[in-house]
């Protein structure tokens, strides 16, 4: 079972190897999408201060979002996701094994760029900390709860549209407590509750997400 | 044993067939026949376990597929019309991920050697992408030499392989039959089996010759 969940991991990461562009579509959308704000808003440092969290979670959310689609779909595609569904290992396994891979390729670099990107909003040092700290947790949970609109839509025609309506509504809980976390860390109050709350959605997802991902996966390789 | 009970499948709204029952022993081969459109794939997927029948049961040894699903996914192999190899990786590399998730254990050399029974000598390590229909057919084939699993479920395995290649499967589908193992295949070619059981089913509603 450990082989097995190794075993998608590492072919998920040759993968994405093999075909760099994809994890890059996503990181550059992160970046611009940022980077466009100071532009727009025009660079008075304390309102970029202020709307830096937000921005960072709903460009984080939107990259996720991005990357979803390519989840599953080539899977179904070229007949391996049937395969992967009948193999001798339990699917709740493999498909964590998938959502970990997807999260090293698409969510790791968001959490690893943002100090960077945090200097252009004129950040503290513990803005920053506080930011990483909730991408760190909230990225995964986008990951796991993204994986079951993403198993719901394979094959249908403007999946991609669909998946942002089935999908969007259920990240408000992680781009509140996300966003809110850092407002709380930088005024002074202390993020600690919201980073629990981040830290039990997470674990919330890690539970329930892989079977409603499971299940969707069934009804949609019939 | 694979037994299926009063079968029902209903694709859209209509039914493509119903009170289906047979059952296949060891040594035995079942050839599907049937026109396009018959259900043959259906009733493929259906006895893998990738559709839930309407009605009725498919029995794997005397209990329901739906009940053990990873104890009959270890005793069966589907080849499907998708090849279910990434065309991104290499022929080795997807051959052994593929035997790595069925549970085998296969050393390197092995798969080495499959790969050259199946006549891709020297494109072991070409990304599966740049091989034609035909080369990566015999890649997903190669999975039959290296696997364990009684009961295989082939849909159209020779579609796209070349006059040579038809005649090796057919040997090696012999032999799997001949070591007391069960074959169910969808093919519109004669199967030529020396030894063992073949028996036939054939599903739809047009007589042959009818277009």
């Amino acid at each position: 079972m450990f082989k097995a969940f190794y075993t998608v991991v590492m072919r998920d990461l040759l993968l994405a190897m093999r075909n760099r562009s994809d994890i890059l579509t996503t990181l550059f959308f992160f970046i611009i999408a940022i980077s466009l704000f100071p532009l727009g808003v025009g660079p008075e440092l304390d309102t970029l201060r202020e709307i830096a969290p937000g921005v960072f979670w709903v460009a984080a959310l939107l990259a996720s979002m991005l990357a979803l689609e390519r989840l599953f779909a080539i899977d179904y595609a070229d007949g391996t996701l049937e395969q992967l569904l009948l193999t001798p290992q339990p699917t709740t396994v493999l498909v964590l094994a998938k959502v970990l891979a997807h999260w090293l390729i698409t969510g790791v670099p968001l959490v690893l760029l943002s100090p960077l990107l945090g200097l252009q909003y004129d950040l503290s040092s513990e803005a920053i900390e506080a930011l990483m700290l909730t991408l760190l947790l909230g990225t995964p949970s986008l990951s796991l709860i993204g994986a079951i609109g993403a198993a719901l839509t394979l094959g249908l025609r403007g999946g991609g549209v669909l998946v942002s309506l089935l999908v969007l509504p259920l990240y408000i809980p992680v781009l509140i407590f996300g966003a809110g976390a850092v407002e709380a860390t930088v005024s002074g109050l202390g993020g600690a509750g919201h980073v629990s709350m981040l830290g039990a959605i997470f674990l919330l997802s890690l539970v329930l997400a892989p079977l409603a991902t499971v299940a969707a996966l069934r009804v949609s390789a019939e | 044993m694979l037994e299926v009970n009063n079968l029902e499948c209903i694709r859209g709204d209509r039914s493509l067939f119903s009170e289906l029952g047979f059952s296949l022993n060891s040594g035995e081969l079942l050839h599907l026949l049937g026109h396009n459109g018959s259900g043959k794939t259906t009733l493929l997927r259906t006895l893998c376990g990738l559709i839930a029948p309407s009605q009725g049961s498919v029995n794997w040894n005397g209990k329901n597929i739906r009940r053990q699903r990873e104890e009959f996914a270890a005793d069966m192999l589907f080849l499907g019309h998708l090849n279910g190899i990434k065309a991104d990786l290499t022929a080795v590399e997807n051959l052994r991920i593929l035997c790595q998730l069925d549970g085998l254990y296969v050393s390197e050399d092995d798969l080495w050697q499959v790969l050259k029974d199946m006549g891709l000598y020297g494109h072991e390590d070409l990304a599966v992408g740049v091989l034609s229909q035909g080369q990566k057919r015999r890649v997903t084939l190669a999975r039959l030499l290296l696997s364990k699993s009684p009961l295989w479920l082939l849909d159209e395995p020779f579609t796209a392989l070349d006059k040579a290649a038809v005649d090796f499967l057919q040997t090696v589908i012999a032999s799997h039959v001949e070591g007391g193992g069960m074959v169910i295949l969808t093919t519109h070619q004669d199967v030529a089996l020396t030894t063992g059981e073949v028996k036939q089913l054939r599903l739809g509603w047009k007589k042959d010759g009818d277009v």
